[in-house]
């Protein structure tokens, strides 16, 4: 994805005149594939319409061949094992594998599945969940939990006990959190208020 | 502990190609009464002698060498072999092994190729445990230990151990993987007499299954257990009575989900510990803000045996002085998780003057190493790792770093060593100042990095470290490297048994130079390296003595690697593709070939062909 949007930028911007099929707002998945340093890089050939793009991956494979090597990760090098690398550097999330958890929303007729790596605190989650389910979650406050509106975050932790969201630390939350629902109406009151 | 790190010259102990030197050991009748009678007997007292003197011999060494005498040696050493280690675990079957050695109470197995441990090779290539595990449970019922490296163990093999072996006591796994901690419930359940649960580097998936709650009331056996590789939540308080109940525990390395207050809990009950590994070393989230902190330098005091250190997964510095206590007692230190700095380190360093091994990261910079250069005059052992392991990160630790810990350590036998820079003035400073070196592995992490400071390629460096270690067993390689490199290593590497190269050399005549002029050469593994079929050919007349030789994306194509198949029949030649490739052309991207007295393996996965 990057290397294709520098060939893009180095060019005469081409993406923002291209034709394209696609909906607005997405862009091509292209999955990148570790580099060796003795086999190029094959792209498999793709069917597509997308005539613009014939010209985009003719451009992509030659920034690809040319790009320095130091700036592909090369498979296994250096030699340091991964729960090393992992571990030295566990304040990075890119290095650690995704905390996907189930949420649920009552009245809605099926479950979605979010990755809580991807989100860098509660606020990025909540709108996330806001746009998931297109609802309207309230303000948050300590005393009085998710005031405003007929819902609540809510999630079920490692001793299988029902936690309101936000209550607490964002590591310690995404570390428990086993499964999210989102509790609507009566039930979701009775919650943020001081029982 | 790599085999590296003992010495061994001796015939090796899978493979029996000396078989037709056996002859019958008479004994010389006297001649009175029945010639025939009085030669059995005495040839039955000559065995029970033997029996009874080889039970003393320990060395495999030196049992591989008694077993060659004659027959009746060989019979009697294979009935008195109680130890048995097989260095690649396809090299004989478990069929043979359970039918020469009848009495084994302790098996020492390995699987997978190093290479495997960086993701070179895909995933289930093999090295399954099961087999083994079968065979054992029919063939020696008193089993009590099993230690094994890189292999696949699943959770039903360890309720066969735990299940089929009454008298089971230690097992050890080193980098193996396949098993979760479902399995290791049922395990600590079942083994009643376990001493020894040491689960080192291993990858343990997450069932989350209580497995410290599994242990048996009453009492324990335990003197190990070592567990921090396991990264899943633990019970704690089922863990604080287990050791509470474990008054011979001498070893206990906990994982990263254990904050130091529960360290606190578990010292003050287990003063006798004389190898700690700490866990996350940092307090949990959950820990109130007004709590009185328990006074952590009196667990420390009280541990008065504790000589290694280990764990601070997760340190937060400011707890570090609780360990000064300990420091001058301490052998060996594991930092390797800690980034600190050369400050930080400073003060605990000062201290340890006994200290024999020392893991570290490269947070600590030159400034650092100079500190433990300064202090640590008895160091045998020192790794650094680094903090960040990419090829153009900033190296925090140079051939500074390097020079100053070869003038202060000067009994040093083994170095691992992280580096961005490096030169040859610096290496070759260590090959004189450390003439005891067995092992010396640079990884210079930017490949086809030349001395920064000449321009040269490091084949002085690495010249000079064969030339004057005269006792060095181990090597691996890096940096800019030209095939003269090679050829020094050739000249003067006699005693090399393992060799490590990567993105190096200019032509087959490297690889030549290695296998012509290395005659102790067992382990050899490349990887992006020039070399070709030509290359591969001056092997032939060593490949049966070596264990194994790997070689990925070097340029060897099929047909090449097929002449050596054909010309070496006890050879398994092994093409292994990444999982996703499909079989297309004739260069090989991975060839890995091991001698074997039972032929090519029948649990090939479908990316494998052995031609």
């Amino acid at each position: 994805m990057m290397e294709s949007s520098a060939a893009y930028e180095n060019d005469l911007n081409l993406k923002a005149t291209e034709l394209r099929l696609g909906l607005p707002g997405t862009t091509d998945d292209e999955e990148e594939t570790a580099v060796s340093s003795v086999r190029t890089y094959k792209r498999p050939l793709q069917e597509d319409t997308d005539h613009e793009k014939c010209g985009g991956n003719g451009k992509s494979e030659s920034q690809n061949e040319t790009s320095p090597p130091s700036k592909a990760q090369i498979v296994g090098w250096p030699p340091v094992q991964s729960y090393r690398k992992n571990n030295s550097q566990s304040k990075k999330t890119e290095s650690e594998p995704g905390i996907y958890v189930k949420v649920s929303m009552d009245g809605a007729p099926y479950l979605r599945k979010i990755d809580l790596r991807v989100y860098k605190g509660y606020p990025e989650l909540l709108q996330a969940l806001e746009n998931m389910f297109r609802f309207t979650i309230g303000e948050y406050s300590e005393r009085e939990g998710y005031k405003g509106s007929d819902y609540a975050p809510t999630y079920e932790d490692k001793d299988g006990d029902w936690m309101l969201v936000g209550d607490v630390p964002w590591q310690m939350f995404i570390t428990s959190c086993k499964r999210l629902r989102i509790m609507k109406g009566s039930e979701a009151r009775g919650l943020g208020c001081g029982v | 502990m790599s085999e590296d790190d003992e010495r061994q010259q001796c015939p090796p102990s899978d493979l029996e190609f000396v078989s037709n030197k056996a002859r019958n050991c008479n004994a010389t009748g006297s001649g009175s009464g029945h010639p025939e009678l009085q030669s059995v007997y005495l040839d039955q007292v000559l065995e029970n002698v033997l029996e009874n003197v080889l039970h003393f011999l320990t060395s495999k060494r030196d049992r591989n060498a008694a077993s060659l005498v004659c027959k009746s040696w060989y019979r009697v050493e294979a009935l008195t072999r109680s130890e048995l280690f097989i260095g690649n675990c396809y090299a004989v079957s478990p069929a043979r092994a359970t039918a020469r050695f009848a009495r084994v109470r302790a098996l020492h197995l390995k699987g997978k190729p190093r290479f495997a441990d960086f993701n070179l090779m895909p995933p289930d290539w093999g090295a399954h445990f099961n087999p083994w595990a079968l065979a054992m449970a029919k063939a020696y019922p008193w089993l009590e230990k099993v230690n094994l490296k890189r292999m696949s163990v699943t959770d039903d093999d360890l309720a066969t151990l735990a299940e089929l072996f009454l008298g089971f006591k230690e097992l050890v796994l080193v980098c193996c993987d396949g098993f979760g901690t479902s399995g290791l419930a049922i395990f600590v359940n079942k083994c009643r007499q376990l001493k020894v649960l040491d689960l080192i580097e291993s990858e343990v998936s997450d069932d989350e299954s209580d497995w410290i709650s599994c242990f048996p009331e009453g009492e324990s056996h335990l003197e190990s257990l070592i567990f921090d590789c396991v990264e899943c939540h633990i019970n704690f308080e089922a863990l604080e009575r287990l050791v509470a109940r474990s008054p011979l525990l001498k070893k206990l390395r906990l994982n990263r989900y254990v904050s130091i207050g529960q360290l606190y809990h578990l010292m003050i009950r287990a003063p006798q510990l004389t190898h700690l590994g700490t866990g996350s070393f940092s307090p949990s989230e959950i820990a109130g803000q007004g709590d009185q902190e328990p006074d952590y330098v009196n667990a420390f005091a009280a541990c008065k045996s504790l000589v290694c250190l280990s764990g601070f997964r997760e340190i937060i510095p400011d707890y570090l002085p609780a360990i000064y206590i300990v420091c001058a007692n301490l052998t060996s230190l594991n930092f390797s998780y800690a980034n600190i700095t050369a400050e930080q380190l400073k003060p605990i360093i000062s201290k340890c003057h006994k200290l024999q091994v020392f893991w570290v990261l490269d947070s600590i910079c030159d400034e650092g190493l100079q500190a433990v250069a300064a202090t640590c005059k008895e160091l045998r052992e020192l790794r650094v790792f680094p903090v960040d392991a990419r090829e153009d990160s900033d190296g925090p630790v140079s051939e500074v770093g390097l020079q100053a810990i070869s003038e202060g350590c000067r009994k040093l036998q083994s170095i691992l060593y992280f580096c961005q820079r490096m030169t040859n003035t610096a290496v070759i400073a260590m090959s004189k100042n450390c003439p005891d070196l067995v092992v010396f592995r640079l990884c210079i992490m930017g490949r086809h990095r030349a001395d920064h400071v000449t321009g040269e390629p490091m084949d002085d460096g690495f010249g000079a470290i064969v030339m004057n270690c005269k006792k060095l067993t181990r090597l691996a390689v890096s940096g800019l490297l030209t095939d003269k490199a090679f050829d020094y290593i050739g000249r003067h590497g006699k005693l090399v048994r393992t060799l490590s190269v990567a993105f190096s050399g200019d032509s087959d005549m490297a690889l030549k130079y290695v296998l012509e002029g290395c005659p102790q050469l067992q382990k050899l593994e490349i990887r992006d390296s020039p070399f070709g079929d030509a290359a591969l050919r001056s092997g032939l007349h060593h490949y049966y003595s070596m264990r194994f030789l790997w070689m990925s994306s070097c340029r060897l194509t099929r047909h090449g690697c097929q002449e050596i198949a054909r010309a070496m029949p006890r050879l398994v030649v092994e093409v292994i593709r990444s999982a996703d490739e499909e079989e297309m052309d004739d260069a090989v991207e991975i060839l890995y070939m091991y001698r074997s007295l039972v032929g090519p393996r029948t649990d090939t996965p479908k990316f494998v062909t052995i031609l």
